[in-house]
């Protein structure tokens, strides 16, 4: 079972391949001999020498965050599992990749499958859990049978089930496919739809599945590309894995890069890298031929979107340690969690969405404010009706039904949801329509007033 | 319990149809879900729609049996999640991607284009739970639209059956749909 073949082309030289380095090769494919040829399983037979506190030491020493799009402290959220508390663990892993502008998840699925299946082990082992799920969008009915056989294969050989290696330690792992539905990859939903209920997230308090999570065990919950960091966190050794990033953000970071840019695409970069600037017209070519740049989401359609031309003014650490004001323009952003942070977004899920300047910011945002009005679970009232009400007010306004008022209207609406939901879609959905508001004000006033 | 008056005859229920070798394959399932059996209702339905092409009350009442379930439990799921459907579709069902960086390359055009190759009104909205999208004349060919597939980067795309389909121009959608004829 293959997927159609895959090449990946020749990595720019400001890339750093640890995921997708295997991939890379000609000829790659994703059995087991393959993967055993490149190295395969060997971390995880590194890690069954360890004990299980040391591996997750060593994830915690990497500096690894979450590739999902929360970016939380991979250790700590292991650590919140007390090894030995007599309970059942489990892990699932979330490959319900569904955020626009991110596809990086989809070909480790469908190329390097056990890659994800060694994370999950290594992982596994660290926190004491015997039973995983691997939680597949149902859109990848192809990487569904090949994790599948994958798995299968990983059985024959010994590295998934009983006695794994003759270690002793037990590990069943099952594929659990979704069905269509976005808000499954929030964490809490997730686990409610593998429960076979209707997804709707859970009411936090506890904010960590750790403590209550599938059928109310602790439970981990990870991204796909963050459980195959583990691997290589175990192959590199921690430190030479964290030099590779910034501090608190180690190793590498794949961005997506889509929309108005020569090569679009996935690239695999040590996390602070590149700037905004090198990763679109350096890496990825630039823009088409005549255009200039609009504006770029940064990290999945949920993150905040930035103006060409605007100017951060940010507080950086200088030489003496002291806080110092700095002005950074939006080329010179470096694609790492803490400065997006700084210019008011989020590096989320790696997804970058370039726009030039043909592109009109209403149209834009009207198909955002679609997507989320059809993702929506309809859970919370803000929510439910609220990106509704998004969605119509700028389909109206791109139907030359604007009306003077409807910034504003779209502003207040957006205002009302965020903070007030149970799960983070809240967020989600009123940050495109708040910040386009912010960043392109005059597109949306002209709209608005043309009769 | 019925969910909903089901005005097909004894015999078009799906339900009607299950073989031992069918039940077999289920009961595989729901091994994999040990802590669980409820966990299995998603894969069950996934089983039953490819199975059957839809997921009808008697199959609703029939998986809510296996899983000791009420059958609301099945029903709150055909009707929450995007892919499940009570209709049958079309042989081929194409799934346009219509989220941002598709859209920006042209995916209404695209989608549009799949429509007329098949002899439906491009025009037809659709908007899933529980529905079945919009089905040529002849049966072969639903098109709709569905939200972001994650290939953002080879954009515009479409999944058509289990088949991805990438930077697809309105000139190759002709010879895209004939291989499907």
């Amino acid at each position: 079972m293959t997927a159609k073949p895959f090449v990946m082309p020749a990595p720019h030289p400001k890339e750093r391949r640890i995921i997708f380095e295997a991939i890379s090769q000609p000829g790659y494919d994703p059995s087991i001999e393959t993967y055993l040829k490149h190295g395969g399983y060997e971390s995880l037979k590194k890690a069954l020498t360890m004990k299980p506190a040391e591996v997750i030491d060593a994830v915690k020493a990497s500096n690894l965050r979450g590739r999902g799009g929360a970016g939380f402290p991979c250790g700590v959220k292991w650590s919140f599992i007390k090894y030995d508390d007599g309970k059942p663990h489990y892990i699932v892993v979330n490959g319900d990749e569904s955020e626009p502008g991110t596809f990086k998840d989809r070909y480790i699925l469908h190329y390097d499958p056990h890659q994800l299946i060694e994370g999950l082990v290594i992982s596994a082992f660290a926190t004491n859990t015997h039973l995983c799920y691997i939680y597949i969008r149902c859109e990848f009915p192809e990487a569904a049978k090949i994790v599948w056989n994958a798995i299968k294969e990983a059985k024959a050989k010994g590295f998934v089930g009983k006695n794994i290696l003759g270690s002793g330690f037990d590990c069943d792992i099952y594929v659990h496919q979704g069905a269509g539905a976005y808000i499954c990859g929030e964490e809490t939903s997730l686990l409610e739809s593998l429960e076979g209920k209707r997804p709707y997230p859970r009411i936090k308090p506890p904010y960590f599945p750790a403590v209550l999570g599938l059928y109310m065990k602790p439970t981990i919950v990870n991204n796909v590309e963050t459980i195959c960091h583990v691997k290589h966190i175990l192959r590199l050794g921690p430190e030479e894995y964290a030099k590779m990033g910034t501090p608190g953000d180690g190793g590498t970071r794949t961005m997506c890069v889509s929309g108005d840019v020569m090569k679009p695409g996935f690239y695999e970069l040590p996390a602070g890298a590149v700037t905004l600037g090198e990763l679109i017209f350096d890496i990825c070519g630039g823009l088409k031929p005549g255009r200039k740049l609009k504006a770029v989401i940064p990290g999945g359609s949920s993150a905040k979107v930035l103006r060409a031309e605007e100017v951060f003014k940010v507080k950086v650490k200088g030489p003496d340690g002291q806080m110092v004001d700095k002005e950074i323009p939006l080329l010179d952003v470096t694609m790492d969690a803490a400065t997006l942070a700084s210019v008011g977004t989020m590096v989320g899920s790696g997804g970058v969405m370039v726009m030039d300047d043909s592109r009109e910011m209403v149209w834009a945002l009207n198909n955002l404010n679609q997507f989320y009005a059809h993702e929506s679970c309809g859970q919370c009232t803000p929510c439910r009706e609220g990106s509704l009400w998004m969605s119509k007010i700028t389909t109206r306004m791109l139907d030359g039904g604007g009306q003077g008022g409807d910034p504003k209207m779209l502003k207040n609406v957006a205002d009302n949801i965020a903070g007030r939901t149970v799960c983070a879609f809240g967020e989600a959905c009123s940050w495109p329509t708040q910040s386009f508001l912010a960043k392109f004000p005059e597109e949306f006033e002209a709209v608005a007033t043309e009769k | 319990m019925t969910v909903t008056a089901d005005p097909k005859t004894a015999t078009e229920r799906q339900a009607d149809q299950v073989t031992p070798e069918f039940a077999a394959e289920i009961d595989e399932i729901v091994t994999h879900y040990p802590v669980s059996k409820r966990s299995a209702s998603l894969p069950l339905l996934h089983y039953w729609q490819n199975h059957f092409g839809s997921v009808d009350d008697s199959g609703i009442e029939w998986i809510a049996a296996r899983l000791e379930l009420q059958p609301i439990n099945i029903y709150e799921l055909v009707t929450f999640y995007p892919w499940f459907r009570r209709e049958a579709a079309g042989k081929t069902i194409i799934r346009v991607c219509r989220t941002l960086a598709c859209a920006m390359a042209g995916s209404y055009g695209v989608k549009e284009k799949f429509c007329s190759a098949v002899g439906l009104d491009p025009q037809a909205e659709h908007h899933g739970f529980g529905c079945a999208p919009p089905t040529s004349p002849d049966g072969k060919f639903s098109v709709e639209f569905v939200e972001c597939l994650a290939s953002c980067g080879s954009a515009p795309v479409a999944l058509i059956n289990d088949t991805l389909h990438e930077k697809i121009t309105p000139e190759a959608i002709p010879g895209i749909v004939e291989q499907y004829k």
